[in-house]
């Protein structure tokens, strides 16, 4: 068993163990890098990863560069679990035969891949690789479209955001269906640890990651990846915005230990209005109309219904 | 360490439990799989292997092919042997993963027991599923029975993983006519079968924790076309001599002798069928039986369909008046791909040779020796014209109206 890695504060976590590369293509303000690098830096271990096809994979392997210091591999659009998935059983089997060239190291085994990619596209995959018991971690990026092709509405897209798609129009507002649950879904799997993190709670998520890597089996990481160009904010909102989410509880922070047992996180000391956090992103916009208006109001009481399932769950210890 | 098996001199074995024991044999590190007929028993032969402790490897059941061909590249890319087998519409659903394998150049034998693809649905053997893939950039070799599958899987490993080869490799059988008709299969050793093939070598392994590695970039309009290049210069020159070292050093241990184009009765052949699978066989007995009749039968076997083996197709042929080109694969909508293949490999030669296409036995419709028989009877007009006398090309044995073109 490897040693959790201790991390002090913010500013040596941003800086320690970089195998992650500022040398990227990702849009200035993309919260993929900041994920990457805090799911990398939570630990000292060595990596073998995988990206399915998307914004992470095509800004950070062009040929001839790569911004990888760590194995990294990527196939197709749905498959960057079962590519980890098969690297973690050719290390099974090179153990059983004495063939590992460092056989005293124990690396982790992490896929990434966007919303399209675990919600959609490679639900399939991902849900073989859960039920077989794989041990990695699949970690979504999710900024609720398909941002590498253009903004197309994936089913991770909430209601009334205006994608490519699914767009806002004179007499449409949007995106009209709501956004899958993948938490539930893979807890339904029966995985040792799911967990929904942000990247502004930082110390959430360095200790949701850290569990993570403890845990013998498949581990589900949903990570909310605000995206500047396709949510329409500013790039330097990156963070403010990631904090209307978590503490308008649109996006709450919580974990499900072996498909049961519920902890919320983070419980914010204020919790502010959706309207808010809707407010400050153009996908939004149409909503703050008067023919729309209604739909703020829908969606305030869903976040409040489920921040209500969610608090009822962990009470209840299931 | 996994158990040793000791098999008998002769094993009575169908063509897939003779690529279930060469997977065992080579002790594959990876075989990850999904069930499709007629190539099950290949995975559940290992499988069996597996629960009784004759191999030691990992075998990963995954939720569809393409999902076991993407852990096969994943295992491939850690670094060890790896295997999977399918048919047809699993082979369909994997070919987007068989285009990342070799583009990522991963050495992994696929067993590709060949078989219709629908609609309508059909279990049977044809070779829709082999031309499918024919452009995909893996290497493909060809059995026409039990004997060959087995020993024909020895000959993949051994390339594919070569580090001047570092590309994937299908061996081919018929779904049903090879790989569920019991035959008697002449066995290698454990011993003897492992060392032919040899240890493992990685090259680019994500294992190797002090060298970390990018497998699967991006590539656009400046690079793509030069790793598309590489890859086709790989195939075209080291991958032919590496077969051909391979056949040589196969024959010097078990007297069987293998060729990338296997001729029959060609030395004085007038006459000609170019084919592939179980069909080779039923066509040997054919023009055997054409030569008492007097007609100078012979028959070209296709046994490395990629890459294609045009010079030596071209070299057996050329003095040949008339071939039958047999493609078991519907053309939809052209010549069939043999046809075009050897048409195209005969063009800038002397050769006056007449070429028509037959389409038969799709779905896994028989050929029969009578079908055998009309086809050689066309070629003997055509050689005696010097010219096309029959439609180029026909259907054979097909229910109902008689159905060619051109």
């Amino acid at each position: 068993m490897s040693e959790i890695k201790k991390i002090k504060n913010l500013k040596e976590f941003s800086t320690s163990a970089d195998r992650f590369e500022g040398a990227n293509l990702l849009c200035p303000g993309c919260a993929h890098s900041i994920i990457v690098r805090e799911v990398l830096n939570a630990t000292n271990d060595d990596l073998i990863l995988a990206a399915s096809t998307g914004c992470l994979e095509v800004c950070t392997a062009v040929y001839p560069y790569t911004s990888w210091d760590a194995s990294w591999i990527h196939i197709g659009f749905e498959n960057g679990s079962s590519a980890v998935a098969g690297a973690e059983a050719m290390y099974k089997a090179l153990k059983t035969k004495g063939r590992l060239k460092q056989p005293d190291r124990v690396p982790k085994f992490v896929a990434f891949g966007g919303d399209g990619a675990t919600y959609d596209i490679g639900f399939q995959w991902i849900s073989g690789c859960f039920e077989r018991g794989h041990n990695m971690m699949y970690v979504c990026l999710d900024n609720e479209v398909y941002a590498n092709t253009g903004g197309q509405r994936s089913s991770s897209t909430p209601i009334g955001a205006s994608a490519t798609t699914t767009p806002a129009g004179r007499i449409s507002y949007g995106e009209k269906r709501n956004k899958k649950d993948m938490m539930a879904i893979m807890a339904a799997h029966g995985a040792p640890y799911v967990a929904q993190v942000a990247p502004n709670k930082w110390k959430d998520m360095v200790a949701k990651i850290q569990k993570g890597f403890a845990a013998e089996g498949p581990v589900y990481i949903n990570a909310m990846s605000a995206c500047t160009t396709e949510w329409k904010f500013a790039p330097e909102d990156t963070i403010s915005i990631s904090d209307l989410a978590t503490d308008s509880l649109v996006f709450p922070l919580y974990e499900i230990i072996d498909g049961t047992q519920l902890n919320i996180t983070y419980r914010p000391k204020n919790i502010i209005p959706v309207r808010d956090y809707l407010g400050a992103q153009g996908r939004f916009k149409h909503l703050f109309t008067k023919q729309n208006e209604y739909l703020i109001d829908e969606w305030q009481a869903r976040v409040d219904a489920k921040w209500d399932y969610l608090q009822r769950r962990e009470e209840a210890s299931v | 360490m996994a158990d040793t098996i000791e098999l008998r001199d002769i094993e009575v074995w169908d063509g897939n439990m003779a690529a279930s024991q060469a997977l065992r044999q080579v002790q594959v590190d990876v075989v990850a799989a999904y069930p499709i007929t007629p190539s099950t028993p290949i995975v559940e032969g290992y499988a069996g292997f597996k629960a009784n402790g004759y191999v030691d490897g990992e075998f990963v059941m995954t939720e569809s092919e393409h999902g076991a061909m993407s852990c096969c590249i994943g295992a491939a890319a850690a670094g060890g042997r790896v295997a999977t087998a399918t048919s047809s519409q699993g082979f369909a659903l994997m070919l987007e993963t068989l285009y990342s394998a070799s583009g990522m150049r991963l050495p992994i034998v696929l067993n590709l027991v060949n078989r219709a693809i629908g609609a309508p649905l059909n279990v049977n053997g044809d070779h829709s599923d082999m031309y499918m893939g024919r452009d995909s950039g893996w290497i493909q070799l060809g059995a026409y029975c039990p004997q060959e599958a087995y020993d024909l899987n020895f000959i993949a490993f051994k390339v594919s993983e070569d580090h001047d080869v570092r590309l994937p490799a299908i061996v081919n059988q018929d779904g049903f006519m090879t790989s569920h008709t019991a035959q008697g299969v002449h066995t290698l050793s454990d011993e003897a079968a492992y060392k032919f093939v040899g240890d493992y070598k990685p090259m680019n392994d994500m294992l190797d924790l002090d060298h970390p590695v990018t497998h699967g970039v991006q590539t656009e309009e400046d690079w793509h076309f030069e790793h598309k290049a590489r890859q086709q210069h790989a195939l075209m020159t080291a991958v032919i001599p590496k077969i051909e070292a391979a056949f040589d050093e196969f024959e010097k241990l078990t007297g069987r002798k293998y060729n990338l184009v296997e001729t029959y009765n060609m030395d004085d052949a007038e006459v000609a069928v170019v084919c592939m699978g179980t069909s080779v066989e039923t066509a040997r007995e054919v023009a055997e039986e054409m030569r008492v009749n007097g007609v100078k039968a012979g028959v070209i076997g296709i046994r490395v369909f990629r890459p294609w083996p045009l010079e030596q197709i071209a070299a057996a042929l050329k003095n040949v008046k008339a071939v039958g080109l047999l493609d078991r694969s519907s053309p939809h909508g052209a010549m069939g791909a043999l046809y075009n293949e050897v048409a195209g490999s005969l063009f800038n030669t002397d050769t006056k040779a007449v070429l028509t296409n037959y389409i038969y036995g799709l779905g896994g419709r028989d050929l029969t020796k009578a079908h055998l028989v009309s086809i050689y009877t066309d070629l003997k007009a055509n050689a005696d014209a010097g010219k096309v006398t029959t439609p180029l090309q026909q259907y054979i044995g097909l229910r109902g109206p008689k159905l060619s073109f051109f």
